[in-house]
């Protein structure tokens, strides 16, 4: 058994940092398995990027202990990057040169010799669908395939651990697409990977686990699953014609109804889906009360997130 | 170290790389102070006196070596202020090479092309009648003394760059570059300056650079007989060190604190 099935990739107990007075993190642990896609998630200021920095190595933790594929970030930090790939914030590629002279001078830096930097290059340049792009200069990529120019950089010798910050910010959805299925193919091949963002439909969508931080500390944790279970379960909502109508609906509905008066919607627990949803129509016929819109809908992450974070907001 | 010296070499090939892939700009660049040679040489040449009566196309040849070396400080700047900016330095940082190669690559790449400007602008100095008159071993020196000028802004470059980290703070740059460099012995002689003004454009390291490769060139100067006008060898040696002795540890400093 690896070490890395034993005791986690990335390893994380009582982390803190602080800028001048402002605490970034505040004794914070985090664990993630080997070969899983971990969510983290939290507003802007949260410390994510915080974290990320620390985990590669690019910033000092103020107190506590970190480790990445077994090496201690402060101790062992060159053992670390040789088994990290970074994808940052930024496209940090360099803009003038050629998508396959940027893959190839990371190659060299990454201690390749100058004929396998070369081949690496061209390997990541057909992966990420860049091979036609390869010889024209990164200034006039768009915005998607900088970005994937940029996951590539990051991947130059295969790291076991990939850590991700915001990759899709600023992309449009056809990018965004394209990066996603980039992250879930790498996910397929094995690696764990750290995503930070602030959609929680990429986290929903990608990751297996999801940690929400807020003020440099853990909010919550668990499966996409389970947090959205946190906040109760699904719910059946209807919308009333009238607002005249709305306390015949609640009644309708059962005793845990909640009225929205400004939306004219109604809505309850509706733990048995379809059966909640066929006696809510067929009443509304029989109490002839017309609806606009009635429908039975899962409590979405966005849900949990602003439940979680709203002493801040 | 032997990575140390082949990280630096990727690093400097990639400045190379970008002159492959922009030579526009390139050219751009170093056509700029050949620019200036025919503007001053020319159009303002003819209002030029300098004292004791030399010709001006001579005295200005080392100034504009000197102060095209001044002007490289924009180039460094702006090239490690972009890395830093668009997160190429962090990305570096994470990486298993050595670090310092960021650094040396970056030097090494800024004093080939400041090399370069330099080798332009004697051709253009030779062609506008300019002679190095005392001989190829004191030029050499000269150059040598030009080139000191240039590795020592290379550091406070560096150091702005990365105390900044703006790309677009360049223009604040260029308006600390421009008065330096002008306020100076580069173009004109500090005597034809009000008291006060060219006492300060006589010890401008600039200056003693400028003056002491008119010395080892064996072209005019403007005279002056204050201590560092006749002492203008020893401070082209002494400024230089002293900026790199203020500003080498302060951009490792400023390295090593990227990592807080």
């Amino acid at each position: 058994m690896s070490y890395g099935t034993l005791y986690g990739m990335i390893r994380v107990t009582g982390l803190a940092k602080r800028f001048g007075a402002t605490p970034a993190l505040d004794s914070l642990d985090l664990h993630v398995p080997e070969g899983q896609v971990h969510g983290l998630l939290g507003p802007n200021g949260a410390g994510k990027t915080t974290l990320v920095r620390i985990l590669t190595t690019l910033l000092r933790p103020g107190a506590g202990q970190a480790r990445v594929a077994g090496f201690d970030v402060v101790r062992q930090a060159a053992d670390v990057r040789r088994h990290i790939g970074l994808v940052g914030q930024h496209a940090a590629v360099d803009e003038l040169l050629t998508g396959r002279q940027n893959l190839a001078m990371f190659a060299r830096l990454s201690h390749l010799p100058p004929r396998a930097a070369a081949a690496r290059a061209d390997e990541l340049l057909d992966q990420f669908g860049l091979a036609d792009a390869g010889s024209k200069p990164a200034k006039d990529y768009s915005g998607g395939m900088r970005r994937r120019l940029d996951l590539a950089a990051g991947l130059i010798l295969a790291p076991p651990v990939l850590f991700l910050d915001e990759p899709t910010t600023g992309l449009d959805p056809r990018a965004r697409d394209q990066v996603w299925s980039a992250i879930r193919d790498l996910a397929g091949r094995g690696a764990t990977i750290l995503l930070t963002t602030q959609y929680l439909e990429e986290a929903d969508r990608l990751a297996d686990k999801i940690s929400i931080i807020d003020g440099g500390r853990l909010a919550a944790a668990g499966t996409p699953a389970e947090l959205k279970a946190t906040i109760g379960g699904d719910r059946i909502e209807v919308v009333a014609a009238s607002a005249a109508d709305l306390p015949a609906v609640a009644a309708l509905l059962g005793p845990y109804a909640r009225i929205d008066a400004d939306a004219r919607r109604v809505s309850a627990p509706a733990p048995d889906r379809v059966a909640a949803l066929t006696r809510a129509v067929r009443g509304l016929e029989e109490a002839a009360i017309a609806a606009e819109d009635i429908g039975v809908r899962r409590p979405t992450l966005d849900e949990v997130f602003l439940r979680l974070t709203e002493r801040t907001a | 170290m032997r990575w140390a010296i082949a990280d630096g070499w990727t690093i400097t090939r990639r400045d190379l790389a970008h002159w492959a892939n922009q030579p526009g700009q390139i050219v751009a660049g170093l056509l700029f102070p050949v620019m200036i040679v025919l503007m001053f040489g020319y159009l303002f040449g003819g209002g030029m006196t300098v004292p004791g009566g030399g010709d001006y196309r001579e005295f200005l040849m080392p100034g504009m070596f000197a102060l095209t070396m001044v002007f490289g400080l924009e180039t460094t700047y702006a090239a490690v202020s972009a890395d830093a900016a668009r997160g190429v330095t962090d990305r570096f940082r994470s990486l298993p090479m050595a670090s310092s190669a960021v650094v040396t690559g970056r030097a090494a790449a800024d004093l080939l092309n400041s090399a370069l400007a330099l080798a332009v602008l004697v051709g253009c100095g030779l062609a506008v009648g300019w002679r190095a008159e005392a001989g190829p071993g004191r030029a050499a020196l000269a150059l040598g003394l030009v080139l000191l000028l240039r590795f020592a802004l290379l550091w406070l470059g560096i150091w702005l760059g990365l105390v900044v980290g703006k790309p677009e703070a360049l223009v604040a740059v260029q308006i600390l570059v421009w008065p330096v460099g002008f306020l100076s012995s580069a173009l004109v002689s500090p005597a034809t300056m009000p008291g006060w003004l060219g006492a300060i454009a006589e010890w401008n390291p600039l200056s003693a650079t400028a003056a002491a490769a008119r010395e080892l060139f064996g072209n005019p100067g403007w005279g002056g007989d204050s201590w560092a006008a006749q002492h203008a060898i020893t401070l082209a040696v002494a400024w230089p060190l002293v900026i790199v002795a203020v500003f080498f540890p302060l951009s490792i400093r400023a390295f090593r604190r990227l990592g807080g």
